[in-house]
């Protein structure tokens, strides 16, 4: 792909990535949720996929695929078997409410942009110039993460976060090798495996699986 | 062929405790397996010491001296660690507490951790070196649970969620170094594809690499790759994870997994300090080191519970290899290492010595386990040598360490860091031994003589102290080791 679809498409795709990152703090469906954890891989991994065919670049094309079906079905297909478990499957009382969540999601990106200028500034180009978005989506995914207080979506914030993490790369530098992308592909599977099992147990135990349940462990 | 033997061996190990239902003999064999990492590391010593580096499968594998003295004291921790599981597991199914089946899993999943543990030391690749770290996060979760209580599972699921987290933010760094090796000084640079994220062709280029980038990189890897060290801010899973995983895990998790990632931070210190001089890095690990160090010191005063202890415990030493890393010369790399090796042994001792306690006394309260040395003198005199080995007290080589990392500080201008050091360590000193004193001293009038401590217990345990103190007096031969293992990071 090249000239101004190119552009056009890389924007459109880096931008949806961080717009799924705010909207799952605007939503408290986890159901909904989940289903935007799985369009931002999609978008994800269409930025992968136009820089591959943009650059000729086979081992970025296989990682596009594998973000496809890792982040975009596997994942998803594995929350939403831990949510259709929760009868009270909505974020009910996040520590910060929704409107103080927009807000900072909105300070957010702008310390994306002040953070990652150094790093745009040695390669302007198309793709770098959108690297400040995977920052914005990281710091998002942290805020997710550090507010709620279902399993369910603290997972969605680490996933946001790698997501986040994720396209910096691409952006940045078309993806690490293929080796250390595919192993860690493998890694976030396994935790999102790790972490659902850790959920279910919660709920055969407390029949919910709210972190308020895990109370006992402090100083 | 040391290089794929090493890793080799206790994976098949780990697949043969896979395959046939638990048994004793089972534990021995991952017990010598383990054994045959420590004897490898030796054998890789030998062969990397003032030598190059040997090299395996096509370069991703490398071994030089520093990852070999990393595989000696990974070796030698989980030997320690493997013969207490025997007795652990053991137990424990004796009681009802747990199957045959969950024994296996717990050895195939310590085997795999060990894996990954020396696939992270011996990967040429920092990315590689990641996945592996990553991946001991994995392996170690369902053994933090291993309990299965309610404690433990809040225990793993802070673990896996902070460390994921963390480690994802070194990913983040990573990427931003590979970026960095990519376009030096704004052009492709001589490094291309994964040859990129090889650390022997990054500090070749490490002078190149634009300053603005690495800054951020290094800031994300110290918060990211700390926090599977254990330091401030990011520690907070760290108390939770040692008390509530089984001892020999603990021991694993405490002696020789922090020091693990803390390696990745050696080696990424080397690169960085090319590019931005000594001063940044060395900026940012005095801020988490001392942050540590005054956590750990305000927080250990009102520990109730001996294995929280000693997690805070690690947490300041982990400060202290920190601050000594800060100092970056070769004298101060070489007694962090020597440090590492040191705690990895006292703190491994202590753990297993506690999880020994728990299994015979039943609770992991300090108040609840009184006068400790004159019930069972054999089990508390273990305990009470490896805190005085923890708290640096001669002949124990920490003591040796602590001072080495002292003087270093002094000598590059860091003196006023070595002075609020010492203060955080004379106050955890006073508060570590008069927790020390309770569960040791104390009066034992009327108890009831009880049997003494298995063998398998105490002849593993006391051969630790008995090391560690060796390297406390003797140099040889660890002193040329620890110096060719300094020169490949230090600055």
């Amino acid at each position: 792909m090249t000239g101004p679809a190119y552009v056009e498409v890389l924007d459109l795709a880096a931008g949806a990535v961080l717009v799924c990152a705010v909207l799952t703090l605007w939503r408290r469906d986890l159901r909904a949720i989940v289903s935007l954890l799985a369009l931002q891989a999609v978008a994800l991994s269409t930025v992968a996929g136009v820089l591959a065919s943009h650059d000729h670049d086979a081992a970025l094309g296989v990682t596009a695929g594998v973000v496809l079906l890792a982040k975009g079905l596997v994942i998803p297909w594995l929350l939403r078997r831990v949510v259709r478990h929760d009868p009270r499957s909505r974020e009910a009382t996040p520590l910060v409410n929704v409107p103080a969540s927009l807000v900072a999601a909105a300070l957010l990106v702008v310390v994306a942009y002040l953070a990652s200028a150094k790093v745009t500034a040695l390669l302007p180009s198309t793709a770098s110039r959108l690297a400040p978005i995977g920052v914005a989506t990281l710091l998002v995914g942290f805020f997710l993460l550090a507010t709620r207080r279902k399993a369910v979506s603290q997972i969605v914030g680490l996933l946001l976060v790698d997501n986040g993490v994720a396209l910096v790369g691409f952006l940045l530098t078309a993806g690490v090798p293929l080796v250390v992308e595919l192993g860690a592909s493998l890694d976030v599977l396994l935790v999102v495996v790790v972490l659902r099992v850790l959920a279910t147990t919660m709920h055969t135990r407390f029949g919910a699986v709210d972190l308020d349940q895990l109370r006992e462990l402090h100083d | 062929m040391l290089i794929y033997a090493t890793l080799a061996v206790p994976l098949v190990a780990g697949a043969t405790a896979a395959i046939v239902p638990w048994r004793r003999w089972v534990g021995w064999m991952t017990t010598l397996a383990n054994g045959a990492v420590l004897a490898l590391g030796i054998g890789l010593c030998a062969d990397t010491v003032n030598r190059r580096p040997l090299g395996a499968l096509d370069g991703g594998l490398r071994a030089d001296a520093l990852s070999s003295f990393m595989v000696v004291v990974i070796g030698t921790i989980a030997l320690l660690a493997a013969l207490q599981a025997i007795r652990y597991l053991g137990a424990e199914i004796e009681r009802g507490d747990s199957s045959a089946r969950h024994a296996s899993l717990y050895a195939v999943l310590v085997q795999v951790f060990v894996t990954c543990m020396l696939g992270a030391v011996l990967a040429a690749n920092l990315g590689v070196m990641w996945v592996s770290i990553e991946a001991t996060t994995i392996a170690t979760t369902f053994l933090v649970g291993h309990r299965r209580t309610n404690g433990a599972l809040e225990a793993s699921w802070k673990y896996v969620v902070i460390c994921s987290v963390g480690i994802a933010l070194a990913f983040l760094g990573t990427v931003l170094v590979y970026f960095a090796a990519l376009h030096v000084g704004g052009h492709p640079g001589p490094v291309h594809g994964a040859g990129a994220l090889d650390w022997a062709s990054l500090m070749v280029v490490s002078r190149h690499l634009d300053p603005g980038v690495m800054r951020l990189a290094m800031a994300l890897l110290i918060l990211g790759y700390g926090t599977k060290v254990g330091l401030a801010p990011m520690h907070s899973w760290l108390p939770d994870a040692h008390s509530q995983a089984p001892a020999p895990v603990s021991a694993l998790m405490s002696g020789v997994l922090l020091t693990v990632a803390f390696y990745a931070l050696l080696r990424f210190k080397s690169v960085a300090d090319g590019a931005l001089g000594l001063g940044y890095t060395r900026t940012l690990l005095v801020v988490v080191g001392l942050g540590s160090l005054l956590l750990a010191s305000s927080l250990l005063i009102t520990q109730k519970d001996y294995k929280r202890m000693l997690a805070y415990h690690s947490i300041e030493h982990m400060g202290l290899i920190a601050l000594g890393a800060a100092a970056g010369s070769s004298l101060a790399i070489a007694a962090v290492l020597l440090h590492i090796l040191g705690h990895g042994l006292a703190k491994a001792v202590l753990f297993l010595a506690s999880g020994e306690i728990l299994l015979v006394e039943g609770t992991s309260e300090i108040a609840k386990v009184p006068a400790l040395l004159s019930r069972r003198p054999v089990l508390g005199g273990i305990f009470g040598f490896g805190l005085v080995a923890l708290l640096g007290l001669p002949p124990f080589s920490l003591f040796v360490s602590e001072l080495n990392m002292i003087r270093a500080e002094i000598a590059v201008g860091l003196g006023w860091v070595a002075a609020v050091s010492l203060v955080c360590m004379a106050v955890i000193f006073a508060v570590v031994t008069a927790h020390g004193r309770h569960l040791l001293l104390g009066d034992a009038a009327g108890a009831a003589p009880l049997p003494a401590t298995s063998r398998l217990v105490t002849v593993p345990l006391i051969s630790g102290l008995v090391a560690c103190a060796l390297f406390g007096v003797v140099a040889w031969p660890l002193q040329s080791l620890l110096h060719a293992a300094a020169r490949v990071v230090a600055a």
